[in-house]
């Protein structure tokens, strides 16, 4: 298809989906509006269930299947790296060389590594109580230990991060999710409801279910992060493919 | 156990077992790793069938309310999952084809990422984990969520061959399109979200229902917008074009699993939305989700046969075939009735059988000989009289030979669709099973002219306008086959085994029509979800074997037959026809053109709607 | 203008078509993707939205002393963000396979899959 055709195509197309679109826009509710059915449901159930956060109530417990299918989303996603950035038969891996990293760089990344590690611990652990949770925290924790490799080099990340065992622990964690799911059921109540007590109001124990399978989600997002950057970061340090192959053979 | 209780863990199995190989991944055998994951995805398989063979009748819906968050007075927070006979069926169909992709990849791909053995089959898990919540949940928001989960699998799955430049390509293509579907579908959820409140299907429809009378912008709109994202998986046209990039490229199990069922799940999406949505007095009036269904079904049906019969490519040619197929589906969907639906069913369950069965024996012949490409395998499929007869068989089977379930299907559609209907779906049965039998007649028995030159030497010019299939890479370990093992010829025959008794089994006529009776009763199933009520569907003659659909049958299989042999005799062409050119450009391969058309496409399918 | 923030919404799912459809870089069009992706975020935290409302977390406001925003948009919202980072990251990693195996990631130079 010509880019001439294509473009066209585009233009009335897109000009179709922009009537849809404003059509909609002008049929909805007013913006701001006070009307919000299942919001207000949510708020009751999430305070009956003593939890202060009530988006992670709704996440955890009111819609914890949803958050079950977005947790194997991203397990499935960083499984899906790993086999995609596969070292292949035509590449070789190279150790990077030591890069000198200017002092202030350093200093400040050494800093900020048990801090930041520390915030993605604690936004992990309170996800319960104030914003944040699993998700959030796990990114953050995630995020502190690749300050290794802005402070010192690539070789010093890889020390602290064995790919192996967080790949175990991302595991780890999606089956933590689905074994307190099915703990439910043992009680006899339904799959993933919240069947531990709710605990005080506003207090790292509040919840029932809902702090543990935040720490589930918090495990399986910090390690699948780590494991996910680290094939990135492998193919962009590491691994070097030979000049003769790709393009050529791969097209015949 | 109740049948209720068994539903979430249907998902939970699967899930659970692409945890356990992940994990266990790095110090497990190879063979430890596969067998491993056919043990979860049968289990799972054993649920939904234990699940459906316990439930009191077939139009029973067991209703199972995660976390226990059950309604009161029809408001609550929770997500429910709905085992209806159909959602179930699907369920365990896809449960059932699980196993039988990861027993026919035994001898697969020599190269699993190191100290990775379990990551194809807990892929394959997901994929499986994916697919079984997306049939059960009765939550919009939930489908999407559990769209998406087989959507990423499937991108995975689709570029596993990671050194082959169509792969990567095709994989990168089938995602880009396959998302933006998907948010489209998300942009329509939330302009139900803001007009009704809630997120359940039966909440939404009963929200819509409180407001009966036309419909009006936004409840148009939001019905374009979801349905598109599940056309975009059903590869409806114009949405088509990422199917054929994906399924000619991605290894030979997992277009088992994409051909067979998951295109077909995107149709069970729509009917579902459709059904227990906007089906009320307070949706899209039925003339108007007629027209849409039928004017795409027969677009659908006639361009996957054209391009169908164009191919040299042999998963090129069985992935348009599934497009034409999926027009049919369509078009039985189009009715909007029992009938038709259950006409639907019973095809998509014989056609994941068969479609499975061929894209078998194609990858038989990809391991063996390093090509896919009609003209180059001339004859050469001689030495493999079982997979020969296997893929004739697939042939016959898809052009509509009675008694397979296809045919019946096809009948089915035919009756309730009425009489220009029957012409399309002889057409098309005749057209892309006349393909496939055409390049079965060439590539096992050697008939027709040898093609010039041996295997021609020098490649096609970049810019040419045909994806041929020669030189593709064997996906088996150690390179070409030497002799073909025996799972991969079983899997197969089993697979056309089952399509047969789709055909043949009359219990499974009679739960078809009747699981289609409850899954079209959108009051009964507000009812039975919102309320617990239990309420009998007003009983419709189940689907049967009419006179007139064996003959129909047995016309499009003659017909198929000697097209192939009239396409066979004539001398060669190296070149496409020039004829169809313009059709072919469309298929472009390029993701810019692909997003042009889905624009487009959303135009079309508003324009009909209205 | 309070469809204002509906119509933005719209904007960015067009405008994220828009660059998809004519994007010359796949890693470009990956961000496109996202851009599309974004549109589904302000659409959901706008419907969501009550005047005056606050986060809808009680660890330091009274229940009922003050109205809050709907919490169950902003769940779906946060799922909707995981799901589209890790569909992107899939997807550059599928870019990075392409740029090694074709040499190039500029979408109208990719011709192996035609007709």
């Amino acid at each position: 298809m010509s880019r001439r055709l294509r473009l066209w195509v585009l233009a009335v197309g897109g000009l179709g989906v922009a009537v849809l679109l404003l059509v909609a826009c002008f049929g909805l509710p007013a913006f701001g509006g006070t009307w919000h059915p299942y919001g207000d449901r949510a708020v009751h159930a999430a305070l009956a269930r003593h939890t202060a956060n009530t988006i992670s109530s709704v996440n955890f417990d009111q819609r914890a299947f949803d958050t079950l299918g977005e947790e194997s989303i991203l397990f499935g996603a960083v499984l899906g790296t790993v086999v995609l950035l596969r070292q292949t038969r035509d590449e070789e891996r190279q150790p990077p060389e030591p890069v000198p990293v200017a002092p202030p760089v350093r200093r400040y990344a050494l800093l900020a590594l048990p801090v930041t590690l520390l915030i993605g611990l604690y936004v992990i652990a309170h996800g319960q109580l104030s914003p944040g949770g699993g998700f959030q925290g796990g990114v953050v924790v995630a995020t502190s230990l690749h300050l290794l490799y802005i402070a010192v080099d690539y070789r010093a990340l890889e020390r602290i991060r064995p790919v192996g065992t967080y790949e175990v622990a991302d595991a780890a964690g999606e089956a933590a999710y689905l074994l307190v799911g099915a703990a439910a059921l043992l009680t006899g109540a339904a799959f993933l409801a919240n069947f531990l007590p709710y605990g005080t109001f506003n207090t790292l124990s509040s919840g029932g279910t809902v702090p543990l399978l935040n720490a589930a989600i918090g495990v399986e997002v910090a390690c699948g992060v780590v494991v996910l950057l680290a094939r990135f970061l492998d193919q962009a340090v590491e691994i070097e493919s030979d000049d003769r192959d790709d393009g050529a053979e791969a097209r015949t | 156990m109740t049948v209720a209780q068994t539903l979430p863990l249907i998902v939970a199995v699967p899930l659970f077992g692409a945890a356990v190989l992940v994990g266990a991944g790095r110090r497990l055998p190879r063979y430890a790793a596969e067998v491993l994951g056919c043990l979860f995805a049968a289990a799972a398989a054993t649920l939904a069938l234990y699940a459906s063979a316990a439930m009191p009748s077939s139009t029973a819906r067991p209703v199972e309310w995660l976390g226990g968050w059950r309604p009161h007075g029809g408001a609550g927070v929770g997500i429910v999952l709905v085992g209806d006979r159909i959602g179930l069926g699907l369920a365990a169909l896809v449960s059932l084809l699980v196993p039988a992709a990861l027993a026919y990849a035994w001898r697969y791909f020599d190269e699993p990422p190191r100290r990775h053995a379990g990551s194809f089959p807990a892929l394959v898990l997901l994929f499986q984990a994916g697919m079984c919540g997306f049939a059960l949940t009765g939550d919009l928001f939930n489908a999407f969520v559990f769209f998406e989960l087989m959507g990423v699998v499937a991108y995975a799955l689709t570029g596993y061959r990671v050194e082959e430049a169509r792969a990567v390509q095709g994989a990168l293509v089938f995602g880009i399109v396959n998302s933006l579907g998907a948010y489209a579908t998300l942009l329509g959820i939330g302009l139900l979200y803001a007009r009704t409140g809630e997120l359940g299907l039966a909440q939404i429809g009963a929200a819509l229902d409180a407001h009966p009378g036309g419909p009006d912008g936004l409840v148009i709109s939001a019905f374009v917008l979801v349905v598109t994202g599940l056309l975009v998986k059903a590869a409806a046209v114009p949405f088509h074009f990422w199917l054929a990039d994906a399924h000619a490229v991605a290894p030979t199990p997992v277009c088992m699993l994409l051909s067979g069922v998951m295109v077909e799940l995107g149709l069970y999406g729509t009917a579902r939305v459709y059904w227990t949505v906007f089906a009320g007095p307070g949706g899209i009036p039925a003339p108007d989700a007629h027209r849409a269904l039928l004017v795409l079904g027969v677009l659908t049906a006639v361009l996957g046969a054209v391009m169908c019969w164009q191919q040299r490519h042999l998963k090129r040619l069985l992935a348009y075939s599934t497009v034409a197929h999926t027009g049919l589906f369509l078009v039985g969907l189009a009715v909007l009735a029992p009938q038709g639906l259950g006409g639907v069913v019973l095809y998509v369950l014989a056609h994941a059988g068969v479609k499975a069965a061929l894209f078998a024996c194609v990858g038989i012949l990809l391991d063996r000989f390093g090509s896919v490409d009609e003209l180059q395998l001339h004859g050469k499929g001689r030495e493999l009289p079982w997979a020969g007869a296997l893929f004739g068989i697939g042939g016959l089977a898809l052009a509509g030979l009675p008694p397979f379930g296809t045919a019946l299907g096809k009948a089915v559609i035919e009756e309730a669709a009425g009489g220009w209907a029957t012409a399309l779906c002889v057409l098309v049965s005749a057209v892309t099973g006349g393909a496939v039998l055409r390049a079965g007649a060439r590539v096992f028995l050697g008939l027709g002219p040898v093609p010039e030159g041996p295997a021609r030497e020098s490649r096609p010019a970049a810019d040419a306008e045909e994806t041929t299939g020669e030189a593709e890479e064997p996906e088996t370990r150690g390179g070409r086959l030497s002799r073909v093992p025996d799972s991969m010829l079983v899997v197969p025959t089993v697979l056309l085994a089952g399509a047969l008794a789709v055909g043949l089994v009359p219990a499974l006529r009679t739960g078809v029509g009747r699981a289609a009776d409850a899954f079209t009763d959108h009051a009964g199933y507000l009812g039975a979800v919102l309320y617990g009520r239990a309420a009998e569907p007003a009983p419709t003659p189940p689907p049967h074997w009419a006179l007139s659909g064996v003959l129909w049958g047995l016309l499009a299989t003659a017909s198929a037959a000697a097209c192939a042999l009239l396409a066979v005799r004539r001398p060669v062409r190296q070149e496409p026809a020039r004829r169809a050119d313009p059709l072919r450009r469309l298929h472009s391969g390029h993701v810019g053109d692909y997003v042009a058309w889905f624009l487009a496409g959303v135009t079309l399918l508003a324009a009909l709607v209205v | 203008m309070s469809v204002l923030p509906y119509v933005s919404a719209a904007w960015l799912f067009l405008i994220g078509c828009y660059g998809l459809a004519t994007s010359r870089n796949l890693i470009h069009a990956v961000g496109c993707l996202a851009v599309c992706q974004s549109a589904t975020y302000v659409l959901l935290l706008t419907i969501g939205y009550r005047a005056g409302g606050t986060a809808p977390v009680f660890s330091d406001i009274a229940p009922g002393s003050r109205p809050v925003v709907d919490p169950v948009v902003q769940a779906l919202t946060l799922t909707d963000i995981v799901i589209g980072a890790t569909v992107t990251a899939l997807l550059l990693s599928l870019v990075i396979q392409v740029a090694k195996r074709h040499r190039t990631v500029d979408p109208d130079e990719l011709s192996e899959l035609r007709g």
